[in-house]
């Protein structure tokens, strides 16, 4: 579970750039003063919300300032997008995993969640549906919502539901697709690929809105100017990888196993942030080699 | 066996009989009773220690094993429970305490007779389980709940050796699952067994043997499976007990023949005195209706790990018109909920647990519409736990204006902070109209985009308020001292991430002495607020766990309670006890 990042204040002055150092620090680690004029007291709670909600896109942004990561396709089967074996998993710079919306609200407390950067202005996607605006910033807050981990962890391994069977025994393969931070899912039919580079780059086409206001929110580029290479540039300096949930409720990583065992053993798909990837790999060699 | 009294009786003008008395105070049954009658005077006190057999002990640390075996002599059953509360959402760093080991141990000596352990919340290891096993000749019951440190080894010791064992309960507990043969270690002798549950445990049991068990312990009440066991073993298992009240299966997922099927359907319907079900594991809704004839007389439907669709619930309950319990997932949605509100009427207690509780896909759940809904149809409704993305102050008011009776009100709106969704407002107004309108709340859990008013709110009016629990809200101090002044009957107060700082810890310094507990992580509260509180209340127990990621002057996670026991003495060292 998410205990390691700490959350952004905000200062009156609008942009505590202290606070917009990413850190890997568990939870009150470091204490930027607190600012005891209750600044959230001038902003409008809506307005918090949104604001918060552009930042739960915020992986991109750290890939517009640069640092290598890589989005990883591994291993033998699929030909990868420009990928080695000896890539890195994630970014070496690692860390931000999604922004709360607790801390907009609560921004004269210490709490223990999620840290990153301060969000900039709200993103027009987002405001659309304001309704649904919260949600989409996803928070890692130690202990939250209060459910037991029993619970949590049971409830992680859920089969699908019988729509899925029901379409895999029509001649397609639709399996859900979620990205961390987007606000829906899209679904994919496996069968209209035959390799895991043409999945690939089918996701990225699909994922690409997400990405595109990302620019946005940094006035760095906007929608006409974005082309496709810059688009691949910014998977690629992503920190994202990309994952899979097979048979077993197990998560994997994408590339490792022949393509046709692929698409009979995956469930769905997630676009996951590479700082949570870390342990996949490792489980996936061992499950491999329990196949082999 | 018993110890018996001796000379112990005090001079008194009454002519009533000491050996009467107790007997007519060891009828009482509540707690609450027992521990007033023992205030009366001397002679009830030492009457009622003699006839009590139960005794609950709330925080295991509030009193030593020594002081309650000196002071009740002949107990048979002992429920305790351990860490606080929010240790179950990994706000407690492992190794806390809470170990079980030091009461076994004056138990063995003190009370050989023991029959019944209850535990939440414990540490036990597997080497206690195997001392309670031998040292105990006549222990019956075994209950864990949400405890960790022990492993199917211990199990299977308590299986092997505990003759006399009616009950083996095991829920939701942090353990080493490391294979099914602990249930193989039950003899074939082994007879007296009325409650089985071990559906939380991962590995496979020896089916064989489980069904052996099964059908040579005649008075079995209760069987909760784990998910391993099919439905075909299922309905073997159920010819075997028709008998049962309680029963949570295993998966509903195995692919059956009509035949098959069929049959599953008359085991069920011969299990006439079925009230409580459980189990399902899976979303897979085709073989839901071989339950319906069980559900007649259904009062307790436990659906919590079973994520089903709404129309497959509302079939389902449409057969369950005397169900007065329910706890299901929120992939129900609202429409779920309006079957519930349309078929239930008899409901009273209702908990809606996430599917899916980090928003890792698209998220639906329930929102304000499906809480309306119930409560319009079920107005007997008054323990309610709701886990719901989105919520509305005016939707609250409703649900209370409809169901006045709430006892247990636990609302958790899943983003931190969140305001009503539809005027943008703090939530204030919908915990007022919580307090306002149910008298007789006791428990109360709060959250959304919360300021002080709401504090006010409860401490004005929530007269009967036990338990209150709190995160991501309020603005100032003054929101906790309002409960700390307002709320007579407060037991237990737990906050986490809110801006109450120094001022309001020391504000209910008194106040804790008529408390089980009072805990604050992530607050305001600094190590010489603190400080000042171990200073001003020697007789309270004031804990800080340390962490070293912390800076030195910040007390981030605070735990504060009463004890005749003094400090703790097993702290580890990264508790301070000031």
């Amino acid at each position: 579970m998410k205990d390691c990042d700490k959350f952004s204040k905000r200062t009156s002055g609008g942009l505590n750039l202290k606070a917009t150092e990413l850190r890997l620090g568990l939870p009150g680690s470091e204490s930027p003063e607190r600012d005891e004029g209750l600044e959230d007291k001038n902003l409008h709670p809506l307005g918090m919300v949104k604001s918060l909600v552009s930042g739960a896109k915020r992986g991109f942004s750290d890939t517009i300032d640069g640092g290598p990561g890589k989005w990883l396709l591994s291993g033998s089967g699929g030909s990868e997008v420009g990928l080695g074996k000896d890539t890195v998993l994630f970014s070496p710079r690692g860390a931000g995993t999604g922004v709360s919306a607790a801390k907009a609200e609560c921004s004269n407390q210490q709490t223990s969640v999620v840290k990153d950067k301060v969000p900039q202005s709200p993103k027009p996607l987002n405001e659309k549906k304001p309704q649904i605006s919260a949600p989409a910033a996803r928070e890692q807050v130690v202990g939250w919502p209060p459910i037991r981990s029993f619970r949590k962890n049971s409830m992680a391994t859920q089969p699908q539901k019988n729509d899925d069977d029901a379409e895999a025994k029509s001649g397609c393969l639709y399996v859900k697709v979620s990205m961390d931070g987007a606000p829906y899912l899209r679904k994919v039919d496996l069968k209209n690929f035959c390799n895991y580079m043409e999945l690939s780059s089918a996701l990225e086409k699909m994922f690409s809105c997400f990405t595109i206001s990302q620019c946005g929110s940094h006035g760095v580029c906007g929608r006409d100017k974005l082309s496709e290479s810059r688009l691949m540039d910014l998977l690629h300096g992503s920190e994202y990888v990309l994952t899979y949930e097979d048979k077993d409720g197990d998560w994997m990583l994408v590339g490792d196993v022949p393509w046709e065992m692929f698409t009979n053993s995956c469930k769905r798909l997630r676009i996951m942030k590479s700082s949570e990837a870390i342990g996949l790999a490792p489980r996936a060699m061992e499950k491999c080699k329990s196949r082999n | 066996m018993e110890c018996k009294r001796k000379n112990e009786k005090s001079k008194s003008n009454s002519t009533f009989p000491d050996e009467v008395l107790e007997l007519v105070l060891g009828m009482l049954k509540s707690r609450k009773d027992k521990s007033t009658v023992s205030l009366v005077c001397k002679e009830w006190y030492n009457a009622e220690r003699w006839s009590r057999r139960s005794v609950f002990i709330g925080n295991c640390y509030s009193v030593s094993p020594e002081i309650l075996t000196r002071r009740f002599p002949n107990i048979r059953s002992v429920t305790l429970k351990g860490k606080p509360r929010f240790a179950d959402f990994n706000l407690v760093p492992a190794n806390w305490g809470a170990d079980i080991h030091s009461w076994l141990v004056v138990f063995a000596v003190k009370y050989p007779w023991l029959e019944e352990l209850r535990l939440k919340r414990m540490t036990v290891t597997d080497e206690s389980l195997e001392f309670l096993a031998l040292k105990f000749p006549n222990f019956k019951a075994l209950s864990l709940l949400s405890c960790d440190g022990f492993s199917t080894d211990g199990l299977a010791k308590i299986a092997a050796n505990c003759k006399n064992l009616t009950e083996l309960d095991i829920q939701e507990n942090g353990i080493e699952d490391k294979s099914g043969n602990w249930l193989s270690c039950f003899p074939e002798s082994f007879t007296s067994l009325e409650v089985l549950n071990f559906a939380n445990l991962h590995y496979e049991v020896n089916f064989d043997a489980l069904e052996k068990l099964v059908s040579r312990c005649k008075s079995l009440k209760t069987l909760k499976v784990n998910k391993s066991v099919t439905l075909k073993q299922l309905q073997r298992l159920l010819v075997h007990a028709p008998q049962l009240g309680e029963l949570g299966t295993g998966s509903f997922s195995q692919e059956l023949t009509p035949q098959q099927c069929s049959e599953l359907g008359s085991a069920f319907k011969n299990c006439r005195n079925l009230h409580t079900l459980s189990g399902l594991w899976v979303a897979t809704a085709q073989y839901l209706p071989v339950l319906y004839s069980a559900c007649t007389n259904l009062t307790f439907l436990n659906f919590s790990y079973a994520p089903l669709d709404s129309d497959d619930l509302a079939k389902l309950l449409v057969h369950c018109p005397k169900l007065q319990r329910l706890w299901v997932v929120d992939s129900v949605e609202d429409k779920g909920l309006e079957a519930v509100g349309s078929h239930c009427p008899l409901l009273e207690e209702l908990r809606v647990f996430p599917a899916d509780p980090f928003d890792e896909g698209i998220v639906h759940g329930v929102t304000e519409s499906g809480f309306i809904a119930v409560s319009q149809g079920c107005p007997r409704l008054h323990y309610v736990l709701y886990f719901c993305r989105q919520m509305t102050n005016a939707a609250v008011a409703t649900v209370v204006q409809n169901c006045p009776d709430f006892t247990h009100f636990r609302l958790c709106i899943m983003h931190p902070g969140q305001p009503d969704y539809l005027t943008q407002d703090p939530m204030d107004e919908a915990f007022g109209a919580v307090v306002k309108t149910c008298t007789k709340l006791q428990r109360l859990a709060v959250s959304g985009y919360l300021t002080d008013l709401t504090f006010e709110y409860i401490g004005k009016y929530a007269k009967n308020l036990e338990t209150l629990s709190v995160a991501f809200a309020g603005k100032s101090d003054w929101g906790m001292r309002c409960v700390l002044d307002g709320c007579p009957k407060l037991r237990k107060l737990e906050v986490r991430d809110c801006p109450f700082g120094n001022v309001a810890l020391l504000s209910g310094s008194r106040k804790y002495e008529s408390m089980r507990s009072l805990w604050m992580s992530d607050c305001k509260v600094t190590m010489n607020g603190v400080r000042l509180l171990a200073k001003e209340m020697p007789r309270l127990n004031v804990e800080v766990i340390k962490e070293e990621r912390y800076e030195t002057h910040q007390a981030r996670k605070v735990y504060v309670y009463r004890s005749v026991a003094g400090p703790r003495r097993d702290a580890p060292p990264f508790v301070l006890t000031l």
